[in-house]
């Protein structure tokens, strides 16, 4: 089957989705959990509290602004405020045990901002670490440095959809970006090159047959006898990913969606942008 | 077709270290009840203990799964170390003593698992407190985190008439110079002579000097202890002692000796410590994530199976029996390394269940392609084998390589350090080879095994 000839029509959905992802990220940028911003986050459970209400009142008492009340199972509820000290929080908690004397406390988190900041940068790092690493071992494995250059920049494009798709989920369903998130984005990394190296395979093994490769034809070949891997495979972990996202419970749950567009972007991508690479790649180089 | 015999032993080691590994995993207790019409038989088994003798080398593995703090519940602490006043020179050892000291703390606590770690973040030296099990953050804050100042002051001479309006602080107004950065540790000992306990003081090469000083200063007179400005104790000097090691001795009985010699250690922090991040996670809901996570786990490896037997039929089949086993021995090798289980690193289990799958995916369709072009089965069994391996290789060395930046073995700065990111690492690390053992050696022979009829 000749895939190639829907290259024109890869290329304007990778440029949309790419578009999409920076008009977003710069439009609308992210919402932060206390990871990157600083604050608290509390999980309290009020097991004789129907009303949330209440609990917005007790804070304004105590005159902490509360900056989001978020539902986290039956009763329970995820606060979210500025950074307070001990004493302050010893008087919210006294003022919560006034509202419900079965009050109780599931998770306390605060964290100043650095921490943030530090998180970003070291995972920029990770990412230039491994791009470099990926690309001198594909690029020694396949004796070819336009190979080892495709994988990385395919993995870049998924890494890119990635991050413009949570500043979108951020944006209207109001998913945050965390230390979890970064996780996510090294996770597609390795599963995005994973798909790619395994067409790349293919394309390696065709072209010992040939002396002089066509390498359109060739990589039409290679495609259409992975594809039916890579897709079963993507299945396997979207299956997998897909129990998380509906039984994996709240907190993880936007990691896991991460993950899923992670894991579709990286089948995607070894196809429709690291192979055109590729052949932009060849066929420069015979002109 | 016969199976040749190297085959058939391999199967058989595969089925034995399977057997092993699932009794490592049983719970330590079964309860067993029956009772069915006449008979009422109740017996509890007991998970064999895997306890070795070799020489003086004693192996008794604890063989349960640990838990991270988001799982297992418990207090987490970041500090910031401000070694703004200590001299360069200093600092390596300044470091190690003031971790040496904030476990001593911890282990007021009495907690089991508690860690303390020393990391480096640029110019910036960090201090991570995990307390497992720990509910109540304020005690934990309060005794780690406040920098305790130890000083010791000399009584003063004071006019008789004076003594009477004269307050604690006016008698012990004299500075020896000493604080709780000369003081290397303190312990409870026991007296030869009276037997009674008594706590025992070790001063530094420089404290010694200064102590030195003031038991000739002061001789015959006292020398309180303060804690954070709270005197703890005022013991009267009875010798000059040069060496920097003091007993304090008086009414102690057992239990004050040793929380004395735990407030003195307290105090002896070298470096001042401020905190910047704190985490408290209830133990319901880390039961809570763990129930899920498991249950996940469960349904998606069901569909898991389910989408391979329907894609593969009998190959499906042997290569779920495959993933059984990978499961298997993976928890096995998380109860024996141990690995602490966060939940990221659930989600790397899971996820690495996907990737388990994957190498059988591509053997598989190598198969297919090949009796496709005729070859017989066993023949295409083994070419795809042959031939999915260099894919195999190539593209999990590319995981391995990710997987090994966030794990961060050399424990770079510029990289992470976060126990998040490594439990997922760590897990995801162990999957991909334990997968490639599965996937490949243990489905491969499998297949010869059982598919010895198929041609």
């Amino acid at each position: 089957m000749n895939f190639m000839k829907f290259r024109p029509l890869f290329l304007a959905i990778s440029s949309t989705m790419i578009l999409v992802s920076l008009f977003s990220i710069f439009k609308w940028g992210f919402r932060p959990s206390i990871d990157f911003a600083g604050g608290s986050v509390w999980e309290i459970k009020t097991p004789n509290l129907s009303d949330q209400s209440k609990i917005t009142i007790v804070f304004d008492d105590q005159k902490i602004p509360l900056s989001s009340v978020s539902p986290a199972g039956d009763r329970q509820y995820l606060l979210k405020f500025a950074n307070i000290d001990q004493a302050q929080k010893k008087s919210l908690e006294e003022a919560l045990k006034k509202v419900d004397t079965d009050f109780s406390e599931l998770r306390f988190e605060t964290l100043g901002p650095t921490l943030g900041k530090e998180l970003l940068r070291k995972t920029i790092a990770a990412i230039i670490l491994s791009s470099l690493a990926l690309l001198l071992f594909i690029g020694r494995r396949f004796r070819d440095f336009s190979f080892g250059a495709s994988a990385v920049l395919a993995m870049l494009h998924d890494s890119l959809i990635l991050v413009g798709a949570f500043s979108l989920l951020g944006h209207f369903f109001g998913a945050e970006l965390d230390s979890l998130f970064v996780t996510a984005i090294l996770t597609t990394l390795s599963a995005s090159v994973h798909d790619t190296v395994v067409t790349f395979d293919r394309i390696r093994e065709l072209r010992r047959q040939d002396y002089r490769p066509d390498w359109v034809d060739l990589a039409n070949r290679a495609i259409s006898e992975v594809i039916v891997r890579s897709f079963n495979n993507s299945m396997t972990i979207i299956l997998m990913l897909l129990s998380l996202v509906v039984l994996g419970g709240q907190t993880t749950r936007w990691f896991a969606i991460a993950l899923l567009i992670g894991v579709i972007c990286g089948t995607y991508s070894s196809t429709a942008v690291a192979i055109p690479l590729v052949l932009f790649w060849k066929k420069h180089r015979q002109k | 077709m016969t199976t040749p015999k190297t085959t058939l032993q391999i199967f058989w080691t595969i089925l034995g270290l399977s057997f092993v590994c699932l009794v490592i995993n049983l719970p330590s207790e079964i309860p067993v009840k029956l009772h069915w019409q006449k008979i009422n038989w109740e017996h509890t088994f007991y998970r064999p203990s895997f306890k070795f003798k070799i020489g003086n080398f004693n192996l008794n593995p604890r063989l349960d799964l640990r838990y991270g703090l988001d799982l297992a519940g418990g207090a987490s602490l970041i500090f910031n170390v401000d070694t703004s006043k200590a001299k360069k020179e200093d600092l390596p050892i300044a470091l190690e003593s003031l971790k040496g000291n904030i476990e001593r703390r911890v282990n007021l606590f009495g907690i089991s698992e508690s860690s303390v770690q020393l990391s480096r973040q640029g110019a910036d030296h960090r201090l991570t407190v995990d307390l497992p099990g720990i509910d109540n953050l304020d005690s934990a804050v309060n005794l780690i985190g406040n920098t305790a100042r130890l000083t010791f002051m000399g009584e003063a001479t004071i006019s008789a008439e004076a003594t009477s309006s004269a307050t604690f602080y006016d008698v012990f107004s004299i500075d020896t110079g000493l604080n709780g950065s000369h003081l290397v540790r303190s312990a409870v000992a026991i007296n030869p002579n009276t037997s009674e306990p008594e706590v025992s003081l070790e001063f530094n090469s420089e404290g010694a000097k200064l102590f030195e000083q003031a038991t000739s200063k002061f001789l015959n007179r006292r020398i309180a202890i303060f804690l954070d400005e709270i005197p703890i104790t005022f013991p009267v000097v009875q010798t000059v002692i040069p060496d920097g090691r003091a007993v304090i001795n008086g009414n102690f009985d057992t239990k004050s000796a040793r929380a004395l010699t735990a407030q003195l250690n307290a105090g002896a922090l070298p470096l001042p410590i401020n905190i910047i991040q704190q985490t408290q996670i209830g133990a319901t809901l880390g039961k809570d994530s763990i129930s899920k996570g498991v249950r996940a786990g469960l349904v998606g490896l069901a569909l898991v199976m389910i989408f391979m037997v329907a894609n593969y039929g009998f190959l499906g089949l042997v290569a779920n029996i495959g993933l059984i086993v990978y499961g298997l021995i993976t928890l096995t090798l998380y109860r024996l390394i141990p690995v602490t289980l966060t939940f990221p690193g659930i989600v790397g289990f899971i996820l690495s269940v996907g990737m388990a799958v994957d190498s059988n995916i591509l053997i598989f369709e190598r198969m297919r392609e090949e009796i496709r072009r005729g070859k017989p089965w066993n023949a295409a069994m083994e070419i795809g084998f042959g031939r999915a391996w260099d894919s195999i290789k190539d593209a999990n060395t590319c995981t391995i390589i990710t997987a090994l930046v966030l794990f961060n073995p050399l424990n770079w700065s510029f990289l992470n350090t976060s126990g998040m990111v490594r439990g997922f690492a760590i897990t995801l690390l162990l999957g991909i080879f334990i997968s490639i053992f599965t996937g490949v050696f243990v489905t491969r022979n499998l297949l010869r095994v059982l598919a010895k009829q198929k041609t």
